[in-house]
């Protein structure tokens, strides 16, 4: 496997998405390859590092203020009266 | 026959259940769809629109779009991958708004090119989270996304922070899954190579 190869799957490598085959091929790449090796390892700790970051946690207060405000907007689209079939 | 009653929420704890439930006009169990996938749709609302306000808006709007177009709701796909379609779709109105100057489409042309290699390949420090303190962290990473086109930002966020399958995220999005996994790869890269910037290895021995 070449360099410009291992781009195309590593998406797929990092997701578990490739078949046996390719993935030992990528893996044999990767213990010869240091800067695909790199490439690998740090797309790898962006996505942990993204993933485990809690960026735009929505504050208890004001997720309460916007349920509340929610649910009251839903009772005002219901149609005034219920219509009985 | 006072037979004990499972306990009723959880015997329709499942989305479906829930969503039908909420379809017959049980606004308590539409409360329950809120309560559950409030926090998703603000983290995504507001890495799409970059402003908390927009951010608060789209909650309530796409909600609301949720429950007044509940029957429309086939059932063909998890409630919450359509309530994240709804969800994009508000929040890039409002970015559209904010920036009428720049076109923003999730189907704009996103070249890949064959000749992407990173040409710089730094090697990151061994716990790189632990080179900052969570509000410098937390900066970092706010402003390198935000440094993402919206298409791609939309992508990462949906696939890689709220953890959607390709399948949904493609289904959401209204892409292709090639599209999908195309401006996946281009935005883990370009992520990566941003981040390189603030976590890379210091040379040893820089005691200047």
């Amino acid at each position: 496997m070449k360099c410009k190869e291992f781009l195309t799957e590593l998406t797929n490598y990092l997701d578990g998405a490739l078949d046996e085959r390719t993935k030992s091929e990528l893996e044999d790449h990767l213990a010869w390859c240091h800067n695909c090796y790199v490439v690998c390892d740090t797309t790898r700790k962006t996505i942990e590092i993204y993933r485990n970051s809690q960026l735009y946690e929505l504050p208890e207060d004001l997720r309460t203020r916007l349920r509340s405000a929610i649910m009251a907007k839903c009772c005002q689209q219901k149609k005034p009266g219920p219509q009985k079939t | 026959m006072s037979a004990i009653q499972p306990n009723v929420r959880e015997a329709v704890s499942d989305e479906l259940a829930l969503v039908r439930a909420a379809k017959r006009g049980d606004d308590q169990a539409f409360e329950e769809l809120v309560r559950r996938y409030d926090r998703n749709v603000f983290r995504i609302a507001q890495h799409i629109t970059q402003n908390r306000e927009d951010a608060e808006d789209v909650v309530q709007d796409a909600f609301l779009k949720a429950y007044g177009n509940l029957n429309q709701f086939q059932e063909q796909s998890k409630f919450y991958t359509w309530l994240v379609r709804i969800a994009v779709n508000e929040a890039l109105m409002k970015l559209r708004r904010r920036r009428p100057e720049r076109m923003v489409s999730l189907d704009e042309e996103v070249k890949t090119e064959d000749d992407s290699l990173p040409r710089e390949v730094a090697d990151w420090s061994p716990n790189p989270e632990q080179m900052y303190d969570q509000a410098e962290l937390r900066e970092i990473l706010t402003r390198t996304i935000q440094g993402l086109p919206a298409g791609f930002r939309t992508v990462f966020v949906l696939r890689d922070v709220e953890g959607l399958s390709t399948e949904e995220t493609a289904q959401a999005l209204e892409l292709s899954i090639p599209a999908v996994k195309s401006r996946l790869l281009r935005a883990r890269l370009q992520l990566r190579e941003r981040l390189s910037r603030y976590f890379q290895k210091r040379a040893s021995g820089d005691g200047n």
